[in-house]
């Protein structure tokens, strides 16, 4: 008895003591909400089979991200400048031309990405380039988290009001077309939010696993069920989770944040891939016929 | 040969009413100098070879490919304006959707319901209702549960079908509904369109099977890249304009058996 006791509250110690410190209170509650607001995100952009799409526009947001800097904007708006601009500009030279589409995708961001690089290493600004690539949730001021829940706050509404709109455009453009529902604008709401979920993403894990963010939560959780409301729920939990975990993990071992929390998620997907009730390798429970 | 028989009341504006459109991919004609004219209460069967361009003429009449001349109107009004009015709804021959979606039948036959919903799109009971009632048209209140993943291929074909219906359009417009499914279904569905009929909207039916056309359809347009013949199934369903229809082959199928009798 003293000993389960003993061992508990140790073991408590371990998860309270880092929320002694100002910035590990802060780095949970923004690595939390981001992780949640990309697992939702992550749903509609998995089930869309965008999962490239979202990786063009995590990296084609670089450059954004530094001219905003260099100009005393806020971020954001040049992520969002460049997130749609490298949308667009894919889509016309899809069209324009014979190069197939993953070429075409390819092609953009990694031109962005060089141009974001090659910016930042010529503005000579505070901004620190490793922040940028690889994340620093621990090092986040409070400026930045004001500016994340402004844009998480945004995300999530958007994201609500039009989530079946969303889901039915995703499933059958076709049919969202024929009864009269504006899919065009449906597109860009979705690439919108999709440039501004991965400027908050960067914040936590950086451009160049943003997209894990983006995709991962919603792969586990279509494994996990048949319902696309609980597979919305799940990714929410398991993104969240995710980050938080990360984020100890990161502190307890003193490693790289963003690659903490992306490595828990993969693990969680590993979890769902092998043993999810229905669709995973080792089935718990037979799937009933 | 061209019957241009309009079918309408004088005074009510025509449900489908297409004007000499032009259709081409990219240069390639497809559909040229088409007309109909559908009034309400009728079932049209559209018929002609593979690649006469039935699909791309139920595309036209939705608005997903442009013609290059021509105009359309839906109850009078233009393509888009019917369809955020709900008035026309469309089962294309192939669901050019993801069938692993994690959505059930019920979830489905909902999305016919959305445009008459607020922006949340919450359902109200009568939008239940109407889902119910369309799952019991088809029979599939049974697996109204069922992930669309776990559908049989004429199960999948009715619970899109139910979606079309729940959304309680005036004008039908189905992309070979038949093809696929059991001689039952075909009854069920049949049975359905005349029922539809009575209640005065209108069905565009492209199909394969020449003996439905004689069986439920009132009207029939034969088409082989523009409109060949087009009228009241007794006058232009003739063994004459089915030879011209299929490019001089005699399909021999005027004398074959009927599949159902006493229908008209
Ligand atoms: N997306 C497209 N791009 C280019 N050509 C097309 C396209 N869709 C159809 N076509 C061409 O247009 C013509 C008409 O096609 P359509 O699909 O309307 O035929 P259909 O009458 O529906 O035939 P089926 O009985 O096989 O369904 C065909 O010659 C086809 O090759
Ligand atoms: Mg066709």
């Amino acid at each position: 008895m003293m000993i389960d006791v003993c061992i508990f509250s140790t073991s408590l110690n371990f998860l309270l003591d880092p929320l002694s410190h100002e910035f590990m209170r802060r780095a949970l509650m923004v690595s939390a909400l981001v992780g949640g607001v990309c697992g939702l995100l992550s749903c509609y952009l998995t089930l869309k089979g965008w999962a490239l799409m979202g990786d063009a526009v995590s990296h084609a947001v670089m450059p954004g991200v530094v001219v905003a800097y260099a100009l005393g904007l806020p971020f954001s708006i040049g992520a969002f400048v460049f997130g749609v601009g490298s949308v667009a500009l894919i889509g016309f030279v899809k069209q324009k031309s014979r190069i197939k589409e993953d070429t075409v995708i390819g092609l953009v961001f990694t031109g962005f990405f060089a141009l974001g690089i090659v910016l930042v290493s010529k503005i000579k600004s505070n901004i620190d380039l490793m922040h940028i690539l690889f994340g620093s949730p621990l090092g986040i001021s409070v400026s930045d988290v004001r500016h994340t829940l402004a844009i998480s706050a945004i995300v999530v509404s958007l994201l609500f009001i039009f989530r079946r709109d969303l889901m039915l455009y995703c499933f059958d453009p076709t049919h969202a077309q024929s009864i009269g529902i504006n899919t065009i604008f449906l597109h860009y709401l979705l690439l919108s939010v999709l440039s501004l979920s991965a400027v908050v993403g960067l914040q936590t894990v950086g451009i160049i696993l943003v997209v894990a963010m983006l995709i991962t939560p919603g792969a586990t959780a279509y494994l996990l069920t048949d319902r696309f409301d609980r597979m919305t729920f799940l990714a929410i939990l398991s993104s969240s989770l995710s980050s938080v975990i990360g984020v100890y993990i990161s502190f307890w071992f003193d490693i790289e944040t963003g690659g903490s929390i992306v490595l828990v998620q993969t693990f969680l997907f590993l979890i769902a891939f092998l043993f999810a009730p229905r669709y995973g390798i080792f089935k718990v429970r037979k799937s009933p016929s | 040969m061209i019957n241009s028989a309009r079918f309408a009341n004088q005074n009510d504006p025509l449900r489908i009413e297409a004007k000499e459109i032009c259709v081409d991919y990219n240069g390639t004609v497809a559909l040229y100098d088409a007309s109909l004219n559908l009034g309400s209460g009728c079932i049209c069967g559209l018929v002609g070879m593979n690649g006469a361009g039935k699909s791309t003429l139920f595309k036209a009449l939705m608005g997903f490919v442009r013609p290059s001349r021509g105009t359309i109107c839906i109850n009078g009004v233009s393509v888009r304006r019917a369809q955020k009015d709900q008035a026309v709804a469309y089962v294309p021959q192939n669901e050019g959707v993801d069938c692993s979606f994690p959505v059930s039948v019920w979830d489905v036959v909902m999305m016919g319901r959305y445009g008459s919903m607020n922006l949340l799109r919450m359902p109200r009971e009568s939008d239940r209702q109407a889902v119910f009632h369309a799952l019991e048209r088809v029979e599939l209140v049974e697996l109204q549960e069922r992930p669309i993943s776990a559908l049989s291929g004429g199960q999948r074909k009715r619970a899109f079908l139910a979606r079309a219906i729940a959304q309680r359009a005036s004008v039908l417009l189905l992309d070979e509904p038949f093809a696929g499914v059991d001689v039952r279904t075909e009854k069920l569905m049949s049975d359905l369109f005349l029922q539809f009929k009575n209640e005065g909207r209108t069905i565009l039916i492209s199909t394969h099977d020449l003996s439905h056309v004689r069986d439920f359809c009132d009207l029939v347009v034969l088409i082989n890249k523009t409109v060949l013949a087009y009228g009241e199934t007794s006058k232009v369903f003739t063994q004459e304009n089915i030879i011209n229809t299929f490019g001089g082959m005699p399909p021999n199928l005027l004398s074959g058996p009927t599949t159902t009798e006493g229908y008209r």
